[in-house]
Parts: structure tokens; sequence; C-alpha cells
């Protein structure tokens, strides 16, 4: 019973990620892919992408810092955050990504981009939290519950 | 399993298709593996370029297809792609989570098969087999293309007295089909065929670069390499296709040197393909070196690039003979007026592969074909061609590959001494393919001319129209030659000369960029080999170059090349640039 509600429930977070616009079609893709040979898939790839997404965000910060700021550099983080976070299909980082990037091009707006960013990391910290919390509740759950999906 | 799908299971093609993810993200690194697992491919993953191409020449014929980011830190994907492309002759798809038109016209430009924007669908994933089964059919359409150019070139050549190089296209295409059709059922099936993949190792490119310097740039042609080579397993599907990628090659590495080079400052950032004859500014690189090659030689380039729009890597054979012939009409026409690089439009030569971002050193038109493409440097091409680059415009409207072709023609100048090396009566086209060849082999220097004429083209009588062709070809050889070997550039560089195409400084250009490129693959003396002899050009029959010279070089449209040839060009010579590290 309780095991059920917790699927339920599970569920439900599940769907209000994409209803809230926090994850897109990527997502079910990664859940797709999940099957037998590797049961924690989703998990496994959302954790890798918060491992190695730090890290240029570290390199975005410390850009951000200079001055005056090297748009171009700044540009080619934001390319691969950007092509990092439509991995596990994080939409509202990626829409700041993009924003981002506008900012860049336009290369005068410094303002623009410091609080795009802040902005960005934002919604990238919020979206972890959520993702973590719905792993474990999936753990707890039991192992069929990671994804709404498994397939072979 | 060596050879095609060597797979177990290739019953059930494509299972098993072998294929090799390059991606710096390691986020998408694992969701790419574990996707084309689930399409029963036999995977690879690797993080860095560098990896990657190690990989890849370690295990010659491993690997089926190649799919690659755009944007990784330690090399351009891009040039990954051409170097695959020239190494090994892979299909290679381009990934990017930037679907910008221009990135991916470069992508497609570069030889990428397919362009796909990320995220990445599996489905997507499913069909990538169908690049590969379509490379091997285009291959066979490519060489039956040469063969056709050969004719054609034949016919329009003037003075198409290299008759070795024609050969009949038609005798060679039947047979080509006929064994290609005959490789490609058996290569699905039980990889027996040797032809299923021919993997460039260093020796083989080198016999190749050997070959066709010993040919002679000019008159070099699949069907003579092949023979000279001496390879029995090696198919003249094989060597053309390589000979093509070697063309570009250079003329990319021309590009480049073109650049680094500064020769008239001839900037042409984009050649607009649509005015092929002025832009090319390649032309005026080579007359750099030449500094009487310069003259003559037309690049050609743009003429490429017009051409070239449409046809891509593949069928810039075809399209450089037909630029060839107009060079060469071009180019005899006036030396002094390289604009009449119109005929350099025809060169369809898929500038794709030339990333010209070097700007073409104008050269002088007028320069009389002289690029003596001798090894030496020995400007022979200085002799009579003053090119006029007027270029400095016109390389603004050369085609990106220009800037190789500039580079190239500093080489030459070195060498011109004969002029007339660059004899490219008639072959001009031919010529400025051979260049190429030239390019390796100018590991001494003479890189950086046009190439062709310094190995081969010893005896340009650049007068004509030949001139131009000769750096047009570089072009796929840049992107070539980085993995094959220094195939003899016998750039019948001398064609060129004697066609006076202003090229010759054109052809320079393109050399150079290739230089540094063919340094890296053609190790050494392949250079210093193909460049001292006479580059012959071949004739334009000989499609082969034709398609290689980077038709930038070609451009006739030297409307106003002037290319400063001044064989002061600091075309950085091939020898040591074409082998990527």
């Amino acid at each position: 019973m309780e095991r059920n509600q917790m699927r339920r429930q599970l569920a439900l977070i599940r769907q209000s990620f994409f209803d809230q616009g926090f994850l897109d079609e990527q997502f079910i893709q990664l859940e797709e892919l999940q099957d037998d040979a590797n049961p924690n898939f989703v998990e496994e790839v959302v954790t890798l992408y918060y491992r190695d997404s730090s890290r240029l965000i570290l390199n975005i910060d410390q850009a951000l810092e200079r001055n005056p700021l090297d748009f171009n550099k700044l540009d080619n983080y934001m390319h691969q955050f950007k092509g990092s976070s439509t991995s596990i299909g994080a939409k509202k980082v990626k829409a700041e990504c993009t924003q981002f990037r506008e900012y860049c091009k336009a290369g005068n707006s410094e303002g623009r981009c410091m609080r795009t960013f802040q902005q960005l990391k934002k919604e990238y910290a919020i979206l972890k939290r959520k993702l973590e919390a719905y792993f474990q509740q999936a753990r707890q759950a039991g192992p069929l519950e990671t994804a709404c999906r498994s397939r072979n | 399993m060596e050879n095609g799908f060597s797979s177990p299971r290739s019953e059930s093609f494509p299972a098993g298709l072998r294929v090799l993810v390059v991606d710096d993200d390691p986020t998408w690194l694992k969701i790419l593996e574990k996707m084309l697992k689930k399409c029963a491919y036999d995977v690879t993953t690797c993080h860095l370029a560098r990896e990657a191409l190690n990989l890849l020449r370690e295990r010659k014929d491993g690997y089926d297809i190649v799919i690659s980011d755009v944007n990784m830190p330690d090399m351009d994907g891009f040039k990954l792609l051409e170097h695959v492309g020239l190494e090994m002759d892979l299909p290679v798809i381009m990934m990017s989570v930037d679907g910008e038109t221009s990135k991916v016209m470069k992508g497609v430009q570069h030889g990428a098969c397919d362009y796909l924007l990320k995220p990445i669908r599996m489905k997507e994933l499913r069909n990538i087999w169908q690049h590969v089964f379509r490379k091997k059919i285009h291959e066979i359409r490519d060489i039956e293309h040469e063969n056709i150019d050969i004719i054609q070139m034949s016919r329009n050549g003037s003075d198409l007295s290299d008759d070795g190089q024609m050969y009949c296209g038609e005798d060679y295409n039947s047979k080509k089909r006929k064994d290609f059709d005959k490789n490609d059922d058996k290569d699905f099936g039980d990889h027996s065929t040797k032809k299923h993949r021919v993997v460039w190792s260093v020796d083989l490119h080198q016999k190749f670069v050997k070959a066709v310097n010993q040919i002679g740039f000019d008159k070099v042609g699949p069907k003579k390499i092949l023979d000279l080579m001496n390879v029995q397993w090696l198919t003249r599907e094989n060597v053309a296709s390589h000979l093509q990628k070697y063309r570009l090659y250079l003329s990319r590495l021309q590009k480049e040197n073109d650049l680094k080079a500064s020769f008239g400052g001839i900037k042409h950032s984009d050649f607009p393909p649509k005015d092929p004859a002025a832009s090319y500014g390649h032309q005026s690189s080579i007359s750099l070196n030449q500094n009487d090659v310069a003259n003559g030689y037309q690049f050609c380039g743009s003429n490429f690039i017009a051409q070239d729009a449409d046809t891509k890597n593949h069928e810039g054979d075809l399209k450089i003979v037909s630029e060839m012939t107009e060079i060469k009409r071009t180019l005899t026409a006036d030396v002094s007026d390289p604009q009449k690089a119109r005929s350099s439009k025809s060169f369809g030569h898929s500038f794709a592969p030339l990333e010209t971002e070097a700007s073409y050193p104008a050269f002088d038109s007028t320069n009389p074909p002289e690029f003596s493409w001798r090894e030496n440097t020995e400007t022979q091409v200085k002799k009579e061609l003053k090119p006029h680059l007027q270029l400095e415009d016109g390389y603004s409207q050369l085609p990106p590959h220009g800037p190789q072709h500039q580079i190239q023609m500093n080489q030459l100048q070195s060498d011109p001494e004969d002029t007339s090396v660059l004899s490219l009566t008639g072959r001009d086209i031919s010529g400025s393919m051979e260049i190429k060849p030239l390019f390796t082999e100018f590991k001494s220097k003479h890189v950086s001319h046009v190439s062709p004429t310094e190995s081969a083209i010893d005896t340009f009588p650049v007068q004509t129209k030949s001139q131009l062709i000769n750096h047009q070809s570089f072009e796929p050889i840049s992107t070539v030659i980085s993995s094959t070997k220094p195939q003899g550039f016998n750039l019948s560089i001398t064609d060129l000369e004697s066609s006076q195409s202003n090229l010759t400084s054109a052809s320079d250009p393109n050399f150079a960029p290739i230089n540094e490129d063919l340094t890296v693959w053609l190790q050494g003396d392949y250079y210093s080999r193909n460049f001292g002899q006479s580059i012959d050009f071949i004739d334009y029959d000989d499609p082969g170059f034709l398609a290689e010279v980077p038709f930038y070089l070609y451009d006739p449209l030297t409307a106003d090349f002037q290319c400063p040839i001044d064989s002061t060009t600091e075309c950085p010579i091939v020898d040591q640039g074409l082998f990527i590290a």
C-alpha cells in the first residue's frame, strides 16, 4: 500500500517536472534507455551531468569576474553548458543558457549577462534539488519506480 | 573483422556496425553510448579528438563510422572530420547543440555525412548505417566521374599532349563499376573483399605520394598512381578518392598557410561561391611565390567556389576539370588579366574542404606561369610571372580556400626558376591538381608555393591557363593530406606554368596551407621527393588532380587578381606541416 502510494506520488512528481517546464522530452528518452543492463541509468546520467557542469559553472563564474568580459570565452563556456544541459532535458536551464548567449553575442550587456547567469544558477540548483529528491524517493519506492517506463 | 563491417553479425547488417563516438561532454558520451548499444551497434567512446585519431590509426579499418561533436577542447571537430576523411575515408557525422546554418554548412563542406542537433534522438542514430552504405556507393560514382573528367579534360585541354593521362574513362568506369559492385556485395556479406575500406596508413600514403611524384603532378591519375604503387589490393577507386582528398587537404593547408603568410594581405574570408574568379585571391598568393608564376596563375580558386557550390568534395574533381579548362583559357588569354578567372568558376571544386581562411595573396595574374615548382623552391615561377596580383580585391571574394593558395604561392616563389615549369598548357587543371602533391613534397619549402610547381613543375610553361589550376587542387589536398601519404605532388605544375595561368601564384597558396597539414602526415621525405621532380601537370584529363587543385587557385577570375606573388611568401612548406601531429 505504502509502496503503491509512494509510486503514485512519484509519478505525480515526475509529471510535474514536465508540466512546470523543468524537464523536457529528453528526460523521457533517458528513461527509455534505462533497462536491466542499466537499471539506474537516468540517475547516473543526471549525477554525471551535475558533476561535470559544476566545473563549467565555476569557469563561467571566474570568467564573469574579469574585466572587461571576454564574451567569446563566455559564449564558448555557455555553449558547452547548454550542450550538457540538453543531455538531461533541463529545460529551464537551457533557456537561461540561450538567453545568456544572446547577451554575449550582443557583447555589451555585462549587467544582463551577470543577471542571467545568476538566474541560471538558480534554476540549475532548483532542478538539482528536485531531481535528487525524486531519485531518492524512487529508490524508496522500489526499483521499478525509478522511471515510469523501463524498457529492456 | 578487417574490412567493412567485419562483424560477426554481418548478415544482420547494420547490427554490429562499429561506431566511434567522440565527445568531450561525458554526459553525452554516456548517453550516446547507451543509445548506440541499443541499436545493436558496436560502440567505442572517446573524450578527445586526438585520442580518437589514435584509435582510428591504430586499428585501421576497425571502425565503420565516426560520430563527433563539433566543439571539442583539443581539436576542432571540423578538423577531426577532415583528418578522418583524409586518412581513413570513413563517414563522419557531426553533432552539436548549435544548429546554425553556417555551422551546418561548414560541416557539410568539410565532408560530414550528416549533422545532428542535440538533443539527439535514438531514431536518428538508428539510421546512421545509411551513411556508410552511401559512401560506398559514392566512391564508385566518384571514380566514374573522374573518368569522365579525364575525358573531358582531354577534349578541352588545348594541349593535352600528355596522352598518358587520359585513361579511357569508359573502360575504367565499367571496370570500376564492376569491381565495385562486386566488392560492395561482398563487403556487406563477407569482408573478404579488400575493397571495403582502404586505410591509408602512412606507408601507403607515402607510396601514393611517391607515385604521384613519379608520374608527375600534371599527369597524375588514379590509374597511374595505382600502377606505380603496385599495391595489389588497392583499387583505382581507392586511389582516386584518396587523391581527391589529398588535394583538398593541400588546398586547405594552403589556405591556412596563406593566412599565415601575409601575402599581399588578401583576405578573403569567404569566397563567395558566386564569384569564383574574383575571389581567388589565392592566385595571388601563388604568384607570391613564383614571382613569375604568379602572374600566370589565375587562381581558379574562385572558380572552384563557384562551382563547387554544389559539388562537394567529391565532385570537386569533376568540376575542377571543367574549371581547369576554363582556367586554361583564361590564363592563356591574358596573363595580365587574371580576371579571366571566369573559367575558374567551373571549378566546382568543393571548397568545402578548404577552410580558406587564409587570404590569398593576390597574385598577379599577369605573371607568366613560370611556376617552376621545383622542389627547391626555385621560384622559377618568378621568372616572368609577375602576377599582378590584384587579387587583393579578388581575394576577399575568394572562397575561404583562398588563403591556402597564398601560401602556396609563396612557396612557389622560391622555386619558380622557371616559370615555365608550370607548363600548364592545357593542363592547367591538372597542374593544379598536382599541386597538391607538391605540397607534401614541398616539405622543404616549396610547399607553400603552389606546390605543384615546385615539385613537379619544373617546367611550367605556364603561360597558359593552367596556372590557376594548380592551386585549386590543393584544396582537397589539405584535407586529405593529413593522412595520406604525400602523394607525389607531381604537380603538373609544369603544366600550369605553361598555361601561363596567373595561377602560378595561385598554386602556391594551396600548398601553403597544406604544408602544414601535409607535414603532419606526410612526414617528410615525400616532400623532397615530390618537389624535386618536375611536376608535370597532368593534363586535364586527369580529373583527379583537377579536383584536387583548389579551384580557388584556378580562379581565372583573377579579374584582378593581383596576387602579389612574391616568391618570398612565407608559405610554409608543406614539408612538415602536412602531417598532423
